[in-house]
C-alpha cells in the first residue's frame, strides 16, 4: 500500500519545496493573477447568458440537475487528473479505465448477487471493488512510471488498449448488463436525490472539495506542485519524487472507480463504447479550468469549472437547432479555444 | 492501325480463354479471407460472431473450402491485412465488410487485380469495378419502416423526435428515407433529429435534453437498439408518460426478446437490420466459387418489420447482439 498523503516531512526542505513551486506565482502581481484565473468562469457566465437566450428552458432547476449529474463522471475524474497533469504527468487510459472497471463491477454483482443470497450486499461490494479496482491499476501505472522509468504518455497508452480491450473480450463484443433486479436495487446510486440534489452532484461536490483541501492544505498538496513546477528542485528538497507521483496516480484510479460507480447504475450496462474519449474530455477540463499542461501549477475550483463548461456547451447545442448538427464539435472546440485565450499568459 | 486492332484482337481472345479458364479453377479448391472491422460495438460483435458462426457450419459442410477471418481496429490495419491475406494466406476469394468507404478502395482493388473474387459487405467502395459483388442491409427500408409504423400507430397525427447515429452516408440514406414518409402525413412533426453515435450515454443525455425542451412528445425514433435503452432510462428518470413508441433498430436480441415477451407497450417493434448479413455473404460468395458460379452484382438483405408475431424468427440467444 502506498503511504498516507498527510506522512510529516522533514521540515526545512519542505520549506523550500513550497517555494520552489510559490516562486513563480509571487513573480507577478496578486491581481492579474486572479483575473486570468477567472478566464474558465467568464466562459462559463457568458455560455448560460447565451444558452438563456436560446431556450428558456435552459434556466430551469431539472435542465441544471441533468447538466450537473451527467459532468459528475468526467468532473470526478478531471479531479484525479488535475493532480497528475499538476505533478507533470499525463494519464490517457482513464475511459478505458472506467469501461473495464464497469464491466467488471458487472459481472461481479451479477455473479455475487446469487451466489451469496444477499443481492444488497453484492451490490455494496460491487460498489467497493470499483473504488480498490481503480486504485489497483492507479499503482500499476505509478510504478510502471517511476520504478520502470517510461513516460506516463506511453505507460497510459498502453494501458488504454489493454483496458479496452479486455472489455471486448468479456462481453464478447456486446454489452454486459446488470440483471434486472440486482439493477433495480442499485438504481437509486444515480436516480435518487438529498435535498433536491442528485446524488451524483453530491459526490461530485465532495470529492471536489476534499480534492481542495489535499491540493491547497496539506503538505502532500505543496509537494505535487513542487514536482511539477521543477522536478529536480523537489528532489535536492529531499522530496520523495516516486511515492509522491505514484499516490497522484492511485488518487486519479480511486477517483475513476467513484465515478464508475455512480456510472453503473445510469444504464446498468458496459459496452466497448463505455467512456470512450473520456480521457480527453478530463484532460480538457483540467486544462480549461486553468491547469499548466506542463505542470507546477492548477486548481480544483477551475477544474470543476471547466467540467460543467464542457457539458454546458453540448447541453446548449442540444436544447437548440440552429447550427448544423454537423457543426456541433466544430462549437465545442471553438469554445474550448476561446476559453484558453481568455485566460493565457499564466506560463 | 492494322497492328493495334490485331493486338485488341489478340487481348480479347486472351481474356477470353482466361475467363474461361477461371471457373475451373475456382471449382478445385476456394480459399476465402474475411476481413472485418475488431468488435468494438455490439453490432460489430454481432458482425464477429456470425463470421466465425459461418467459418464454422461452412468448413464442416465443404472440404475444399478454408475461410480466414481477420478482424481490424482500423482502416490502415485492414489495408495491411488485405495485402497479407493477398501475400501471405494467398486466397483466391475474398468477403469484406470495409472500415471506411473512400480508405479501402484501393486496397480492396489490389487484392482483385490478383485474381480474388470479391465481395463486398454493407459499407460500399467508392469505386465499383474494385468488387465483383455487393450484399448489403436496405438502409432505405431502415429508415422507412419506422416511419410508416410511427405514422399507422399514432393515426397520422403527434410529435416525434429521432436520434441519429454518427454522421455518415448511410445515416443520410436513413434519415432521408424517415424523412420521406413523414413528408406524406403533414400532422406529425418531427420537432428535431440529434445526433448520439449509436451510443448509451449519448442517447441518454441527447434524450434529456429532448425532453427538457418538448412538453409533448408521441413517438421518439432511437434508429438503434442500443441507443434506445439509453432513450428508456431518460424517460424513467423523467418520469414522463406521454411516449407512447419508442422504436429502436437492427433487432439487437434484448430487444426482440421484448418485443415477444410484449414487456414494455412502448417497444411494439423493431426493424431488422442484422449483422447475420455477413453469415449469408460468406455462405453465398463460398457456395458459388465453389460451383465456380458468380454472385449477382447487387444482393440486398431485405430490412423486415419485427413485431410480436415474426420476433421469434429474428431471436438468437447466443449472438452478443
Amino acid at each position: 500500500m502506498p503511504p498516507e498523503p498527510q506522512t510529516p516531512p522533514p521540515q526545512p526542505e519542505a520549506a523550500a519545496a513550497t517555494a520552489a513551486a510559490a516562486h513563480r506565482s509571487e513573480a507577478r502581481p496578486r491581481w492579474t493573477e486572479r483575473l486570468h484565473g477567472l478566464g474558465p468562469v467568464i466562459g462559463l457566465v457568458l455560455l448560460c447568458i447565451a444558452g438563456t437566450l436560446l431556450n428558456s428552458d435552459f434556466a430551469t432547476v431539472d435542465n441544471a440537475m441533468n447538466v450537473l449529474t451527467r459532468t459528475a463522471f468526467i468532473g470526478i475524474i478531471a479531479v484525479g487528473m488535475c493532480f497528475v497533469i499538476i505533478s507533470g504527468g499525463i494519464d490517457l487510459s482513464v475511459g478505458s479505465m472506467a469501461a473495464l472497471i464497469a464491466g467488471s463491477v458487472i459481472m461481479f454483482i451479477n455473479w455475487a448477487g446469487p451466489a451469496s443470497g444477499s443481492p444488497l450486499m453484492a451490490v455494496m461490494m460491487g460498489a467497493v471493488l470499483a473504488v480498490v479496482l481503480g486504485a489497483l491499476f492507479g499503482l500499476a501505472h505509478g510504478l510502471l512510471i517511476t520504478k520502470g522509468r517510461i513516460e506516463p504518455f506511453i505507460v497510459t497508452l498502453g494501458t488504454l488498449g489493454i483496458f479496452r480491450a479486455y472489455l471486448t473480450y468479456f462481453a464478447d463484443g456486446g454489452a454486459l448488463t446488470l440483471d434486472n433486479e440486482l439493477s433495480d436495487l442499485y438504481a437509486p446510486v444515480y436516480y435518487a436525490s438529498l435535498a433536491g440534489i442528485p446524488v451524483p452532484v453530491w459526490v461530485f461536490v465532495i470529492v471536489a472539495i476534499i480534492g481542495g483541501v489535499i491540493l491547497n492544505r496539506t503538505a502532500y498538496g505543496r509537494y505535487v506542485q513542487a514536482i511539477g513546477s521543477n522536478e529536480q528542485v523537489a528532489r535536492y528538497a529531499a522530496v520523495d519524487v516516486d511515492r509522491v507521483k505514484i499516490l497522484t496516480y492511485v488518487l486519479l484510479g480511486v477517483c475513476v472507480g467513484i465515478a464508475t460507480l455512480l456510472y453503473v447504475p445510469r444504464l446498468g450496462s458496459a459496452s466497448p463504447t463505455t467512456g470512450l474519449l473520456w480521457e480527453l474530455e478530463a484532460i480538457a477540463a483540467v486544462i480549461v479550468g486553468g491547469t499548466a499542461l506542463k505542470g507546477g501549477a492548477g486548481s480544483i475550483t477551475g477544474t470543476v469549472v471547466g467540467a460543467i463548461l464542457l457539458s454546458v456547451i453540448s447541453n446548449i447545442l442540444n436544447l437548440t437547432s440552429i447550427i448544423s448538427v454537423y457543426l456541433n464539435a466544430a462549437v465545442q472546440g471553438f469554445v474550448i479555444i476561446v476559453v484558453a485565450f481568455l485566460q493565457r499568459g499564466r506560463r | 492501325m492494322t497492328t493495334f486492332t490485331r493486338r485488341l484482337a489478340l487481348t480479347a481472345v486472351a481474356t477470353a480463354a482466361f475467363a474461361a479458364s477461371l471457373p475451373a479453377l475456382a471449382a478445385e479448391k476456394v480459399n476465402l479471407g474475411v476481413s472485418i472491422p475488431a468488435a468494438t460495438h455490439s453490432f460489430m460483435g454481432g458482425i464477429n460472431y456470425w463470421a466465425n458462426q459461418a467459418k464454422k457450419d461452412l468448413e464442416k459442410q465443404h472440404k475444399d473450402l478454408k475461410i480466414t477471418i481477420k478482424t481490424a481496429a482500423n482502416a490502415p490495419e485492414q489495408a495491411n491485412q488485405l495485402q497479407d491475406l493477398s501475400t501471405v494466406t494467398k486466397i483466391n476469394a475474398l468477403v469484406v465488410f470495409p472500415f471506411e468507404s473512400a480508405a479501402l478502395t484501393k486496397p480492396v482493388a489490389q487484392v482483385k487485380a490478383k485474381g480474388a473474387y470479391v465481395t463486398v459487405v454493407d459499407r460500399g467502395l467508392t469505386d465499383t469495378s474494385a468488387q465483383d459483388a455487393y450484399v448489403a442491409g436496405d438502409n432505405t427500408a431502415f429508415g422507412k419502416i419506422p416511419a410508416e409504423y410511427i405514422v399507422k400507430q399514432l393515426g397520422g397525427k403527434g410529435n416525434v423526435v429521432a436520434l441519429r447515429g454518427i454522421a455518415t452516408t448511410l445515416d443520410n440514406e436513413r434519415m432521408d428515407a424517415f424523412n420521406a414518409v413523414l413528408k406524406g402525413s403533414p400532422d406529425i412533426k418531427l420537432l428535431d433529429a440529434k445526433y448520439a453515435n449509436w451510443n448509451r450515454d449519448d442517447a441518454f443525455k441527447v434524450t434529456q435534453d429532448y425532453l427538457t425542451r418538448f412538453k409533448q412528445i408521441d413517438a421518439i425514433w432511437a434508429a438503434d437498439d442500443d441507443m434506445a435503452v439509453g432513450v428508456l432510462k431518460a424517460i424513467s428518470q423523467a418520469k414522463r408518460d406521454d411516449i407512447k413508441i419508442v422504436f429502436g433498430g437492427a433487432g439487437a436480441k434484448d430487444m426482440v426478446k421484448t418485443i415477444m415477451d410484449g414487456k414494455d407497450k412502448r417497444i411494439g417493434a423493431d426493424v431488422s437490420y442484422s449483422p447475420k448479413f455477413i453469415y449469408d455473404a460468406i455462405k453465398l460468395t463460398a457456395e458459388a466459387r465453389l460451383k465456380g458460379e458468380k454472385l449477382p452484382a447487387t444482393t440486398i438483405i431485405p430490412s423486415v418489420l419485427i413485431t410480436k408475431e415474426n420476433a421469434k424468427d429474428f431471436y438468437h440467444p447466443n449472438s452478443p447482439f
